[in-house]
């Protein structure tokens, strides 16, 4: 087991676009960071040099305090779980997970000691006679965590390990990989675009950007304090409803810089249909009135949108960073996730209510967050913007 | 209503195969027959053996124009195919997983090599042969047949190596192989097909091949059987070869069959099993 230290690195193509831009990040012992991010951020990238299947254009890997830019990824040490798995389709599951450990030359008996306690922890045993070919998506996901988990590695390393598997079996092998890691307490770096993954697996998470990394943190503090807009939009889900604070009039704000434009933001929870609100809490909040155009109740929660105007050129900057984010924002809309008792309907006047406290202010230009100090992890100088 | 008439299809279906069948099994079956038949049988205008004999196998196998050639035959076909199974492999890989200036170039030029008409390079290597030393040899036949089987070997395993997930070999790697251990025990495995294929039609190249068999050699130490049929004259010489000589084909024939039946399950099953999926 060992840290990983990457220092200032940077990948860039012939071409000279930087896959990875200057990113600084050290993983504990034992720690579970995720990379998270739209694809094409970098994240997988960074995972493929430090495993070692990238070369590093410049800046410093560390493994265990050890530099290994030059190493080949064999002599590295780590796991890696793959995409696709990476299975080898012509061995049974047995001499797949047997793999690496052939090709330290242990011994037959130390061999089939360590290949059977692996597939006993992953419920593999009935199947290591069976080739790749004839198992499930999920009990092939388990093979390639099984080979990594045989070496004793000093880190797993995951790509986007979840992604082929539908929804259900990727919850259940969510809560297995963090059932696993736990037990083992390995260093684990684990790239994922799915923000759920990231939120409940992670110890910390990285959020990255354009190569950028905008904000290294755990999981509950980039939900309650994302350094910009980016992150504010990328993590939460519904993800949080961002306007341009002109055209949001309900509150007033002064820049510090008097002359820029702001966002503010506000989490679909965080609004509340002021009816249910504690008479005591509601003169804490503000409470503004809505025109009401869908409502969706889902039984655990109901959903209320509203259409929300604002100028062209205010909304301009929000709707590239919706398009960055893979989102779409066709027009502007208010999302509120309110108590599903709440008695709004469709076409009706409604009148919704938040804590100030839960709101967020950017500056529109810069994407910067304004209320907050700027957190650990987050590297200033290279801060790409939501307005450029 | 009423029973549809056979639709030309379903007939062409049912005739199609029967054709080609008799086709090709009617002068295999004829040869057959006519290497069972004995000296006086032979133009009997029967197309069965009225008393079949195994005398032509025996005078044949008797014969040392026979046997050495068999032997160089089965030695010069081996070595070519070994020789050309393993540059392929080696070649094609790199054309499949490198960047390298000028890999367009190879391919092309060596299938134009392969496209090459095989006598109008007769002469030259007769005199280049005879001035090398290399006349007469089992090397003087491996070498071209090398040249001409390589070409058709590397497109057939580059096309399998493009087919196997980059992957693959990067998770050997990363769970401690060599880059040389994880295409030894990873991507050549799983280019099995492929590599049979490649194998398969080098073989067959060189144990078929008439032209540079009968112009490179001139006696026992290298003349393959194509060629030495050439030369047969039978029990005495005074009697007509034709049923020795067939007995000498279906010989060389045996081993052509076997091979294809024992590949051929594996390269059928190779391709639909969809091994190189991950």
């Amino acid at each position: 087991m060992a840290a990983i230290t990457v220092e200032h690195v940077e990948k860039r193509y012939d071409d000279g676009y930087p896959a990875v831009n200057d990113v600084s990040l050290e993983i504990g012992d034992g720690e579970f960071v995720i990379l998270v991010g739209p694809s094409g951020c970098g994240k997988s990238t960074l995972l493929r040099m430090i495993v070692g299947l990238e070369d590093v254009t410049s800046g410093e890997i560390r493994i265990g305090g050890k530099r290994v830019n030059e190493m080949a990824p064999r002599d590295r040490n780590l796991a890696m779980v793959f995409q696709n798995y990476a299975l080898y389709p012509h061995l049974t599951v047995f001499e797949n997970i047997a793999f690496p450990l052939r090709l330290r030359k242990l011994t037959a008996g130390e061999v089939r000691r360590r290949v059977e306690e692996a597939a006993g922890v992953l419920e593999l045993t009935e199947h290591l006679e069976r080739k790749p070919g004839q198992l499930s998506g999920g009990q092939r996901q388990r093979v390639a965590m099984g080979r990594a988990i045989v070496r004793e590695a000093d880190a797993f390393l995951f790509d986007e390990p979840l992604s082929n598997l539908d929804a259900q079996l990727r919850g259940q092998m969510r809560t297995e990989i963090a059932r696993l890691q736990q037990r083992l307490g390995v260093t684990t770096v684990y790239v994922t675009h799915d923000q759920v993954e990231a939120m409940t697996l992670g110890d910390r998470v990285a959020v990255l950007r354009k190569g950028v990394l905008q904000q290294v943190d755990t999981p509950r503090a980039l939900y309650e304090r994302p350094v910009n807009l980016f992150v504010a939009g990328f993590i939460g889900s519904p993800s949080m409803n961002l306007l341009p604070a002109a055209a949001f009039p309900v509150v007033s704000l002064d820049h510090p810089d008097g002359s820029r434009d702001l966002v503010v933001g506000i989490r679909p929870e965080h609004l509340a249909d002021e009816a249910l609100v504690d008479p005591s809490e509601r003169g804490r909040g503000i409470t503004f009135e809505v025109q009401v155009e869908a409502v969706e109740w889902l039984g655990a929660e109901q959903f209320v949108y509203v259409p929300w105007e604002a100028p062209g050129d205010l909304v301009e900057p929000l709707q590239r960073l919706a398009a960055e984010l893979d989102r779409e924002l066709t027009s502007l809309w208010l999302v509120a996730r309110i108590d599903p008792k709440s008695d709004i309907h469709r076409g009706d006047k409604a009148r919704l209510w938040f804590d100030p406290a839960n709101l967020h202010v950017f500056d529109a230009g810069t994407g910067e967050r304004l209320t907050a100090p700027r957190l650990r992890g987050y590297v200033p100088e290279h801060q790409d913007t939501a307005g450029h | 209503m009423r029973p549809r008439s056979p639709s030309f299809g379903r007939v062409a279906r049912t005739v199609g195969p029967v054709l080609i069948v008799v086709w090709t099994a009617v002068p295999l079956l004829w040869l057959l027959s006519l290497s069972l038949k004995g000296g006086d049988h032979i133009n009997d205008g029967r197309f069965w053996p009225a008393a079949p004999t195994m005398q032509n196998y025996r005078t044949v196998f008797r014969t040392d124009l026979f046997t050495s050639a068999l032997r160089n035959s089965i030695g010069i076909s081996l070595v070519a195919t070994a020789l050309s199974v393993v540059l392929a492999t080696l070649a094609a890989y790199a054309i499949a997983r490198l960047d390298f200036p000028g890999k367009k170039l190879i391919l092309s030029v060596a299938l134009a090599i392969a496209m090459f008409p095989t006598i109008s390079l007769v002469g030259p290597l007769f005199d280049i042969w005879r001035t090398v030393g290399l006349y007469d040899t089992w090397l003087g036949l491996v070498i071209p047949y090398l040249s001409f089987t390589l070409p058709l070997s590397i497109w057939t395993l580059s096309a399998f190596f493009r087919e196997i997930p980059w992957e693959m070999e990067q998770a050997a790697q990363v769970d401690g192989a060599t880059p040389w251990q994880a295409f030894r025990k990873v991507i050549v495995p799983l280019a099995a097909p492929g590599v049979f294929t490649a194998a398969i039609l080098t073989f067959f190249f060189a144990w078929n091949d008439f032209v540079f068999g009968i112009s490179l050699t001139s006696t026992g130490r290298a003349r393959t059987v194509p060629a030495a049929l050439a030369f047969f004259t039978g029990a005495s010489q005074f009697e007509q070869p034709t049923a020795a000589i067939a007995a000498a084909a279906v010989v060389v024939t045996i081993p052509v069959v076997a091979i294809v039946l024992v590949f051929q399950r594996r390269i059928v099953a190779g391709l639909t099993s969809g091994a190189v999926k991950g």
